[in-house]
Formats: structure tokens, C-alpha cells, sequence
């Protein structure tokens, strides 16, 4: 199940569909989650973190839909492109001694063990839609908790390894692609108000603020102090306001500049399937530009889909397991440039 | 506001110089500050990560801090982490570390949470005695409340229920120490 989830060329969040697809690539549901009787991670022995591999081992296998890797038998790569996907941590895949994951078929759990705590219960889908997850998310909870002891305190909650994780131990995540708010100048005063409001933003690829082919991820910054249902409903709304402010700014793009914007999209789909060698960040933002294009109705014979699949073809790993070899920098841009132009003719 | 190097990203990094009694001003992001460090001649955060801002925040009131250097090697003895790895790096080493440091939590929770009282969900089949217990002291609020309206019918109504709850309480803190022996 693994391999196959490793090697197929889309993911959750490549499917576009589901609520806003031209807009809100994916949404996720975590919940962080300790077992009583161990240390944390940050604190175990090789004993103890065995034993919690164990343990969830025991409990996985009463689960027919659910799978339980170590993750030390995963080679190096295939553990990168997992971080590519988005279905395990950067942390969870550097450093895979003692760590677990665990599965289902389609991709929608994931369930991270001995991360920065022993469970990290993720769960995923395309487009916006965090109720159906966190309610997927809280059976699954209830269901690990009828055999496993949780480290709870009546006053801090679930006792997690960072206070910032602490109480409810959920974090909701949205995935969008706003380049409107970026074209008008927008994205930045919107952003660094939602900041003020408890949420966080980041740009899902490049370095700090920068946001790479126009990709945030908004997210819950409280965990303490407020119901699950207080958290999503505020990311839920926050994120319908996004998409409302993205949707002006793309209705005002079309009305003022829609020829450029037009012409920018075609522009990147030549450059795309035309060209021999080109970096992720170039091919970054050139998708981008085709999305956008596409969802203005200015694009056709492409679709969403496919476009959204490109941006895991920017990935290194994914890349390199795709081709089945390892390959420097200058061979993944030959690459890259080779399979745009066979996906998109 | 946009920093004013590369006017792309947001300026959080803001910098008064007075040079020759002359104010300047300047607003950067985080990036070009770094760069313009060396000219400026003061480092502005020599190490920036996450966990030093944790333990600041830990350290800035005098109050989370245990003054003895004695006490500085209070340690868990559960997980053997120690107040001063703790107050390194603001993490947790185990459940235990919580009643060892919590109290030192409150000024950090006050400030990236904004609360320090958990009201969220409790657990299904571990968490009913906390349940109960809310119940309970919800219970003899009531009570006072009934008995103080002069509500004696209710107040009689509540006692009977406060009864039954710490039988509950006591029935269900037997079978949770039960299974804790596992």
C-alpha cells in the first residue's frame, strides 16, 4: 500500500476537488496525542519508543482499513517523497529511527508515530472541508483510546511535548492557492492581519514569507482555551473569507488586466511544454500562472487536475523516484522539462 | 507595511538609528536585516529559532523562575529531563514533566495561547471520572444556589443527584486504578 502511495502521481491535494477546488487545493485535521505510561519522544529510550511502536501495532492490526509501517524500512527517498505529498513531517523523515506510519488506501489518514509526540493523527481531503474531518479524526481518537491510556490533565488538556500543541492537541490547516491577492498586493496585508487573529500563515514551499507558486497554508495558532468546534469554525470561516477576498481579486484581474492575464498563462503553458531544462522555482510559478489561467475559463483541454499534479513533478524526491535513479540538480531540470512536456501535450 | 530593501516581504524587523542627533528610520523583513547586520554593526537575533523564543517567554517573568540555582537542578523522575533543559527549550519531557513545571507554564500559555484552562474534549473512556467530578462540583454550585434561594424541593432533588454521582465517582475511580496496573 505503501509503494502505491509512494509512486502514484497525484495526492490528496492534487485531486481538485471537493468545496472552492479552483481555490482551496486541500484541508487537514491534526491531532497531537501522548500514551500516559512513556516519556515523550523528545525522552524516550529505545525501550520505550519500541514499546509504543508495539502497542500501536497491536492496535493497528484489529483495524482492517488501516496499515502500520516502521519507517526505517522505507528507504531514503520514498520517506521524502511522503514529506513531498504532505502525509508525514519534514522531522518525521529525516531522522526515521523508532517511527512509525500509519495508513489507509486512499491517502486520507495518516497517523504519525513518535513524531514530537506518539501520535500525530492526521487526517486529509481535497478542497475545503474540516468538520467531516475532524469528525473522521475523533473516531479514530476514540478508537485508539478503548486500549491506550492518553496523557490528559483536566486543566492543560492533552498533554503534549510543546505547550504550543497543548489542550485540544488539533491543528486545522487549509491549503490555498491565492495568486489574485498576490497580483493586486493584497496577500501580504490580508496575511499579516489573519495573524492577528490567532491564525497562521506560510508559504507551503520557498523560505519564510516568500510563498512559491502562490501556495499558502493557514492554520490554527490557539490550542488551549477553545472547543474543537470554536477552532474549525474559525477556520472555516476565516478561509471562506480568503476565498471571497481571492475571488474579487481574480473577478478585478479579468475585468482590468484580463488579456494579461491571458497572455501570462499561455505564455506558461509554452514555456512548460516547450522547454528542455527548467528549475522547480521557475516551473513554480509558471503553474501558477497556468492555474490561474485555467480557472478564469481562459485555458482548455487541461485539466485542474493535472495541473495541480505538476506541482509535486517540482519536487526533488518525487522526481528521482519517478525516474527511478538518483539525479543531481541540472538532471532533475532536464527531467522535469521532459515530463511536463509528455503530461501536458 | 512592505520592508523597503526588496519590497516584497512584509517588514517585521524595525530599526531607529540616530546618527549626529539626525532620527533614521528603517523597516525590514527578516531577511534583509540579516543582510544589512554587518553594516549596521549589532546583530539583531544572533540565533532565531523557535525554541528560544519558547524559553524566553518562559524566562521573562520573574515569577516562572525558580531564583535558586538550587533548584535548577530539580529534575523529573520520570523522564530525567531538568528544569533548566526545560527552561532551554520550553519542552515537555513526559506527562510528569506537567506537574513538575506546569505552574511555570501560565505566563507562556497566557501569551501563545491566550488561555490556560483546557475546555475541550475529554477522553471517551478514560476521562469519565473527570466528567463526574464536573459534573459533581456543577452539582454542588446548584446546590448552594437552591439552598440560599430557599428552593428546598430542588436543593433536595440536587443532594439525592450529588449522591448518586460520588457513588458513580467512587464505583469508576476503582476500575480506572484497576486498569492503570496493566
Amino acid at each position: 500500500m505503501i509503494r502505491k502511495m509512494i509512486e502514484e502521481p497525484h495526492s490528496i491535494w492534487t485531486e481538485g476537488k471537493g468545496e472552492f477546488p479552483e481555490i482551496v487545493l486541500s484541508s487537514r485535521v491534526r491531532l497531537a496525542r501522548n500514551l500516559e505510561q512513556f516519556p515523550f519522544p523528545l525522552k524516550q529510550t529505545e525501550a520505550s519508543a519500541n514499546a509504543v511502536l508495539e502497542r500501536l501495532e497491536k492496535v493497528v492490526a484489529k483495524e482492517e482499513k488501516l496499515i502500520m509501517y516502521r519507517l526505517k524500512d522505507v528507504p531514503d527517498l520514498e520517506r521524502h517523497v511522503l514529506v513531498e505529498k504532505h502525509i508525514i513531517s519534514p522531522d518525521h523523515a529525516h531522522k526515521p529511527e523508532h517511527k512509525g506510519l500509519i495508513i489507509n488506501e486512499g491517502g486520507t489518514i495518516s497517523i504519525m508515530v513518535n513524531e514530537e509526540d506518539h501520535l500525530r493523527i492526521q487526517c486529509f481531503a481535497s478542497g475545503l472541508e474540516v468538520e467531516k474531518l475532524w469528525e473522521t479524526a475523533n473516531v479514530i481518537d476514540d478508537e485508539i483510546e478503548k486500549d491506550l491510556d492518553y496523557a490528559f490533565d483536566e486543566k492543560f488538556g492533552y498533554l503534549t511535548c510543546c505547550p504550543t500543541n497543548l489542550g485540544t492537541g488539533l491543528r486545522v490547516s487549509v491549503m490555498m492557492h491565492l495568486p489574485g491577492l498576490v497580483l493586486t498586493k493584497q496577500a501580504g496585508r490580508i496575511l499579516t492581519q489573519l495573524s492577528q487573529l490567532g491564525i497562521a500563515v506560510r508559504g507551503l514551499f520557498g523560505e519564510g514569507t516568500e510563498a512559491l507558486g502562490n501556495l499558502f497554508q493557514i492554520s490554527n495558532q490557539i490550542t488551549l482555551g477553545q472547543t474543537e468546534h470554536e477552532i474549525l469554525s474559525n477556520i472555516n470561516s476565516v478561509t471562506k473569507q480568503i476565498v471571497a477576498q481571492e475571488q474579487a481579486a481574480r473577478d478585478y484581474l479579468v475585468k482590468n488586466a484580463g488579456l494579461q492575464i491571458e497572455d501570462k498563462a499561455r505564455r506558461a503553458y509554452g514555456i512548460l511544454t516547450n522547454a528542455k531544462v527548467i528549475t522547480s522555482q521557475e516551473a513554480l510559478d509558471l503553474i501558477s500562472d497556468l492555474r490561474l489561467g485555467k480557472t478564469l475559463g481562459m485555458i482548455d483541454g487541461i485539466q485542474l487536475k493535472l495541473i495541480n499534479e505538476l506541482y509535486l513533478l517540482c519536487q526533488p524526491a518525487f522526481l528521482q523516484v519517478l525516474a527511478k535513479k538518483q539525479m543531481d540538480s541540472r538532471a532533475r531540470d532536464i527531467k522535469r522539462a521532459e515530463i511536463f512536456k509528455k503530461k501536458l501535450a | 507595511m512592505f520592508c523597503e530593501e526588496c519590497e516584497k516581504r512584509p517588514a517585521n524587523v524595525h530599526m531607529t538609528k540616530i546618527i549626529n542627533g539626525n532620527k533614521v528610520e528603517k523597516h525590514l523583513c527578516e531577511q534583509c536585516a540579516k543582510k544589512q547586520q554587518d553594516q549596521i554593526g549589532f546583530a539583531i537575533i544572533p540565533d532565531f529559532s523557535f525554541s528560544n523564543i519558547l524559553s524566553s517567554m518562559l524566562n521573562v517573568d520573574p515569577f516562572t523562575s525558580f531564583g535558586n540555582v538550587q533548584d535548577n537542578e530539580i529534575t523529573c523522575d520520570k523522564c530525567g529531563m531538568t528544569y533548566s533543559q526545560f527552561a532551554k527549550t520550553g519542552r515537555m519531557g513526559c506527562n510528569k514533566c506537567y506537574s513538575f513545571y506546569g505552574n511555570k507554564l501560565e505566563h507562556l500559555l497566557k501569551r501563545i495561547q491566550g488561555n490556560t484552562q483546557h475546555i475541550g474534549k475529554i477522553p471517551k473512556r478514560t476521562g469519565e471520572n473527570i466528567r463526574l467530578k464536573q459534573e459533581l462540583n456543577n452539582a454542588r454550585i446548584e446546590l448552594q444556589k437552591a439552598v440560599l434561594n430557599e428552593e428546598f424541593e430542588k436543593a433536595a432533588k440536587l443532594r439525592d443527584k450529588i449522591k448518586e454521582l460520588e457513588k458513580r465517582k467512587n464505583s469508576k475511580g476503582g476500575d480506572v486504578g484497576d486498569q492503570k496496573n496493566d
